[in-house]
């Protein structure tokens, strides 16, 4: 009854094209947006800031990059942590070396173009592998980041411990020290990148991704170019993924070795990415705040039910309820977290009445 | 009806809970925050390190009923050597108790290095104890990290000191290969710095080997050093790492009795799994070896006796297990050296960094505090945050370890130009304000 559209008429083609349609669905967007900023500035903890609402929003950014990749395209990439560390990486040496550059903005920008660049070179192998295989090679590119980012010094600025770390941080003279500024500014990046990647994907470039993922053969012979659009997938998806890196280690870290960033990063991204489910952005949002927060609400949970035990039990009840937990949405909806949104929608539609 | 039921319970335990954590906020508490790890790759050798700190805040609540009156609450916070965790634990535990947290010990360099970022927001004093960035001795550039006791430069110079020993003089050295097989991390790393340094004033070569985390992977490292017959191998790992080592080691036929592991190489759950393999393997003291002093009659006294110890009682004198009593000793007396100048009441982390500067522990006060025969005096000031330079080298006989070296003080003409080189490189990286510790007293 409060879902419906009805009465909601449009009469040009701007507003029946636009994003959100329905009046409730801009209306919910736009009240998060302000809540988001304006609101949790008044109320949050540091605490809240730097654990919880920070690392949801820069994974969040890296979800929808391989949602992009993965959801969209239907390239299967196990390489993202690499893919984070370039950008990292990048980030770090452009500020390192030309310090007249001392802006954020570009020095994420950069980093992201640099892992777009690699993220195009290890998707070469996509033009002739599918599926599993697939994987299997991006893999092969985390593992080779992982050792180029451990070996060759001059990237590392040679620190004996291969440890790098990064001082003050500043935007357009602006600097960002406390945990509200540096959530302001991520948050400000994620909400404008996530409205580039919707409308690529609304557009032409991600129905060419949608098509290949779909049946690449049909595709190909209805005239997408197979090369073309596989390379924008990745470089698409590698330069968002580069830029989370980026933020994940100057505001997120601020000092980091290469294992920040190794296999466990790159699943622990697909996995926000299946289970908030393929192919949708707000899927990406949901996963990752899954991700994020199941953990440490675990971890806290016996502590504020006021149960107390060893702190060796709470760990490993915390990955035994996390798994299950995995397990269970899997199985009620393979779909993921997106799915069960979309079908709560479809519930309110007709909510508070049965018919 | 079953559903009402259910959900009134519920909300009575939430209410329970939350009305039971609110209570728990004494105000004449000191709270001290506990990164240690039971769980992970790194839990054979965390879990006795927690025991031990658990235990000596334990035994100076019951016995002097805190410090100076004001008792220790302890809160431990499982990291699972993960740098994020770690964080996320820090940042949890940071606020928590009127004064907020006295210090940290990141029992991890990892997480050492984050936090290193942190503390001076924060103002939370580090102690990293053993570990940590080597060049953080120098307290005037990093004012809240405390490598107390030795850093990895100390760790590996006091082996070669040994080793020179052994050949019978540095001289001796030249043409000789080392070996440093490390765990792929910024611990790991450290010492590379330090014997390349030696490499080049000896002439011996030296080649790191990484093995990359969790460092059960090491067939291939070992077969190389079967191939290439060094004359010593250094081991830098952690966890699962050092028996795998050791193992592989016995496997490949490379004589134990060359191999010397640091101090975080070098305990009972390290040889132990290699079983006969771990015979003649040589490690670095942070000062402390194995074995039960006068503090562990006091421990059996007022703990273990009562039933309120944290582990088995044939546990207590382990390496790590003394290692976490000397952490937290060293963690109360500064809070004491602290209580001494501001009073006896909790100290904030500022305070708590001005006692951890001004740690002053002679011989005698470390016979009182039952030390007496682990620890060397120690003198913590401003450009000299490690307070003490002093290592022995024991060795594992099959069943104990057997201290096999005189006491080693390593070597600061070699050390202190590249502490101030790294400090000062630090410093400019990162557009930090240099103390004069001339000035401070």
């Amino acid at each position: 009854m409060l879902y419906r559209e009805a009465g909601q008429f449009k009469t040009t083609y701007v507003a029946d094209q636009q994003i959100f349609p329905i009046l409730q669905d801009r209306l919910f967007v736009l009240a998060v947006i302000v809540v988001a900023f304006a609101v949790v500035p008044l109320f949050a903890t540091p605490y809240l800031y730097t654990e919880i609402l920070i690392p949801f929003l820069i994974l969040s950014l890296a979800a929808v990059g391989l949602n992009i990749l993965v959801g969209y395209c239907g390239q299967v990439s196990l390489g993202t942590g690499g893919f984070m560390a370039v950008g990292a990486y990048a980030a770090y040496n452009l500020w390192l070396r030309v310090p007249e550059v001392n802006n954020l903005v570009v020095v994420f920008l950069f980093g992201g173009l640099v892992a777009a660049a690699v993220g195009i070179l290890f998707g070469i192998p996509s033009l002739r592998i599918k599926g599993f295989y697939l994987a299997v090679a991006t893999l092969a590119s985390q593992f080779f980041l992982d050792w180029l980012f451990a070996r060759v010094k001059w990237l590392t600025n040679y620190t004996p411990s291969g440890s790098v770390a990064v001082g003050d941080t500043s935007v357009f003279g602006w600097k960002i020290d406390t945990p509200v500024e540096r959530y302001l500014f991520i948050l400000g990046f994620v909400v404008v990148a996530t409205l580039v990647a919707k409308n690529l994907v609304r557009g032409h470039i991600g129905r060419s991704w949608m098509a290949i993922r779909d049946m690449d053969i049909a595709a190909e012979i209805i005239g997408f170019r197979p090369l073309t659009t596989k390379l924008t997938a990745f470089a698409v998806s590698s330069f968002f993924v580069g830029i989370a890196g980026a933020m994940w280690a100057f505001l997120r870290l601020g000092a980091w070795e290469p294992l920040a960033f190794d296999i466990n990063r790159s699943f622990q991204i697909l996995f926000m990415v299946i289970i908030g489910g393929l192919g949708s952005l707000l899927g990406s949002f949901l996963g990752a705040a899954f991700i994020v927060l199941t953990p440490i609400v675990l971890n806290q949970l016996p502590g504020w039910l006021g149960i107390s035990m060893s702190t060796a039990l709470l760990s490993h009840l915390e990955f035994m309820v996390f798994g299950a937990m995995i397990v269970f949405f899997l199985i009620v909806e393979p779909h993921g977290l997106a799915r069960l949104w979309a079908i709560a929608k479809e519930k309110l539609r007709l909510w508070p009445f049965p018919h | 009806m079953r559903l009402t039921k259910a959900a009134l319970l519920g909300a009575a335990i939430v209410a329970a809970g939350l009305t039971a954590a609110s209570g728990a906020q004494a105000q004449n508490e000191q709270f001290i925050p506990g990164l240690i790890y039971r769980t992970g790759a790194y839990a054979p050798n965390g879990i006795p390190f927690a025991n031990g700190v658990a235990d000596y805040y334990a035994l100076v609540n019951e016995r002097d009923g805190g410090i100076n009156g004001v008792k220790i609450l302890y809160e431990e916070c499982d990291t699972g050597y993960a740098t994020d965790r770690g964080v996320e634990c820090y940042e949890r535990l940071k606020n928590k108790g009127p004064t907020g947290a006295a210090y940290v010990n990141p029992l991890s360099t990892g997480i050492t290095f984050a936090l290193t970022e942190k503390a001076p927001v924060d103002k939370i004093p580090v102690i990293s104890m053993g570990y940590g960035r080597s060049e953080s001795r120098d307290g005037s550039v990093f004012q809240w990290n405390f490598p107390l006791l030795g850093t990895y430069w100390s760790a590996a110079d006091i082996i070669m000191q040994h080793i020179a020993l052994k050949e019978g003089g540095f001289d001796k050295l030249k043409g000789k290969k080392i070996v440093l097989v490390y765990h792929d991390s910024p611990y790991g790393k450290e010492p590379i710095a330090l014997l390349e340094q030696r490499a080049k004033m000896h002439g011996f070569t030296f080649t790191p080997m990484p093995v990359t985390h969790p460092g059960v992977e090491q067939k291939a490292t070992w077969l190389q050093i079967r191939q290439q017959r060094p004359d010593y191998v250094l081991l830098w790992g952690w966890g699962v790492m050092n028996s795998t080592s050791i193992k592989e080691a016995a496997a490949v036929g490379f004589p134990r009795e060359k191999m010397f592991g640091v101090w975080w190489s070098g305990a009972e759950p390290d040889v132990r799994p290699a079983e006969g393999g771990g015979k003649g393997y040589h490690a670095a003291m942070l000062q402390h070896g194995a074995g039960q002093f006068a503090v562990h009659a006091e421990l059996k006294k007022y703990l273990y006796d009562k039933g309120k110890g944290a582990t088995k009682w044939d546990e207590v004198g382990e390496v790590l297990y003394n290692r976490g009593l000397v952490n937290a000793m060293l963690g109360v007396e500064s809070i004491r050296t602290a209580m001494k100048k501001f009073g006896n009441k909790p100290m904030t982390g500022e305070q708590v960094r001005w006692g951890i500067e001004h740690l002053d522990l002679s011989a005698a006060r470390l016979k009182e505090l039952g030390f007496d025969g682990m620890l060397q005096p120690l003198k913590v000031s401003c450009s000299d945050h490690e307070g003490t330079r002093a290592g022995r080298v024991m060795q594992w006989d099959g069943a104990k370890w057997v201290v096999v070296s005189d006491w080693y003080q390593s070597d600061d003409k070699v050390l202190k130009p590249m502490v101030e080189a790294a400090a000062k490189k630090y410093a400019a990286e990162k557009k930090l304000p240099v103390r004069d510790c001339s000035k401070e007293m």
